[in-house]
């Protein structure tokens, strides 16, 4: 049956906290999710209270604060800080987004700051993605053609055309939405999940690409594509707001008039 | 890339396709949904019609050819549509390969019983 319930192992514990020692007005506590394999121990939420008026406006911000200023042991992926390398998607206040789009303004309280949900975990902030990159090398995404282009040119695609990926191409891979997804949570191991999914339908789309047919037989599979239950949690949470769910919504309608 | 990545990858593309129902489940499952709304509406206004008027008129009520023939479809719409529900729900949720088998045999079967015991019950009034 699906788990429904933590293994005991993975019961989260009171961790350590680390009081602001200072004087400020300002002053915002950060719950964090911490697990490292090199112990034995369970996964435990450590709290830093940080001084606002001191920190930039976004959550990533307040974490590497804290990873400079009170705690380098911490661990999470960063890198473009702006919204496009997708690094630094996590679970922050109950929703999956990028730490480097979430502003600490929109979070009331204190912030809770968790993995991926539902992802084996690398370390702390660190989810393992392994899996959902195979899935998405499994859908090629690249362009594949038979014929080739004029010599010496690119190939030509009008401005209509080209509008057909936009909402698709924009995608960074951060993961929120698959995570999002129960779904994806109870059969990750053999549905594809939203993020690849779209990325399916950016190269169904595009009319350059040559190998829609072949594209869609191989997503024309109960578990792959039809776990879809369309409960919209993926297009809920895109941090980039885009919309997974209608990208499968597209896809089931491309197999429905093949038949 | 590392030696796990290499490993999911190898898991992906073996994972068998499962021909079995792709589209062709997931379109009858949304014909027969629809198949079932006024089926749905016109049986509970008219048998409540009849239910109020009596036995003897429900009976009458039964042995119209368009009402037996309404039933008889809807008998059938409903208990497909329940097996093919619960089949995705089965799917979803019972990961243990033994069980998920057992039970969606179980809930084929225990539709079929049903839909013929229906449309036979609806057949003996009806003749």
């Amino acid at each position: 049956m699906a788990e429904f319930a933590l293994p005991r192992h993975s019961k989260i514990v009171k961790g350590i906290d680390y009081p602001y020692k200072g004087d400020t007005k300002n002053s915002r506590k950060v719950n964090v999710y911490r697990w490292s394999p090199d112990d034995d121990e369970n996964p435990r939420i450590d709290s830093y209270t940080i001084d606002l008026d001191d920190c930039g406006p976004m959550v990533l911000d307040a974490l590497i604060k804290i990873k400079q200023e009170i705690d380098s042991s911490l661990t999470f992926r960063r890198s473009c800080r702006e919204g496009i390398c997708g690094s630094c998607s996590m679970n922050i206040d109950g929703t999956n987004t990028l730490a480097c789009l979430k502003s600490i303004e929109d979070v009331k309280g204190e912030i809770n700051i968790y993995p991926l949900p539902h992802m084996d975990v690398v370390k702390d902030l660190v989810p393992d993605l392994t899996k959902a990159y195979a899935q998405l090398t499994s859908v090629k995404p690249w362009l594949q053609t038979d014929t080739k282009p004029e010599k010496g040119k690119s190939r030509k695609q009008s401005p209509k055309e080209r509008e057909q990926i936009d909402g698709l191409w924009e995608c960074v891979l951060c993961f929120s939405c698959t995570t999002s997804c129960p779904s994806y949570w109870w059969n990750g191991d053999k549905y594809l999940g939203p993020a690849v999914l779209l990325q399916a339908y950016r190269w169904i789309a595009d009319s350059r690409d040559e190998n829609t047919n072949e594209r869609l037989d191989d997503l024309e599979d109960s578990f792959k594509l039809y776990r879809c239950h369309t409960i919209m949690n993926c297009t809920k949470t895109c941090p980039k707001g885009l919309n997974p769910a209608k990208a499968i919504g597209e896809i089931k309608k491309l197999q429905l008039e093949r038949k | 890339m590392n030696n796990s990545t290499v490993q999911n990858l190898i898991k992906v593309k073996d994972m068998k396709k499962l021909k079995t129902h792709g589209v062709g489940h997931w379109k009858l499952q949304r014909i027969s949904a629809i198949a079932m709304i006024p089926l749905v509406i016109w049986f509970t206004t008219s048998l409540m019609l009849a239910l109020m008027n009596g036995y003897e008129q429900s009976i009458e009520w039964l042995q119209s050819p368009f009402n037996a023939t309404g039933l008889i479809l809807l008998f059938g719409t409903l208990y497909f549509h329940a097996a093919s529900g619960l089949q995705v729900v089965i799917e979803d949720y019972v990961h243990h390969e033994g069980l998920k088998i057992v039970s969606l045999i179980l809930i084929k079967l225990i539709a079929t019983v049903l839909g013929v015991l229906s449309i036979l019950c609806v057949l003996k009034i009806y003749l």
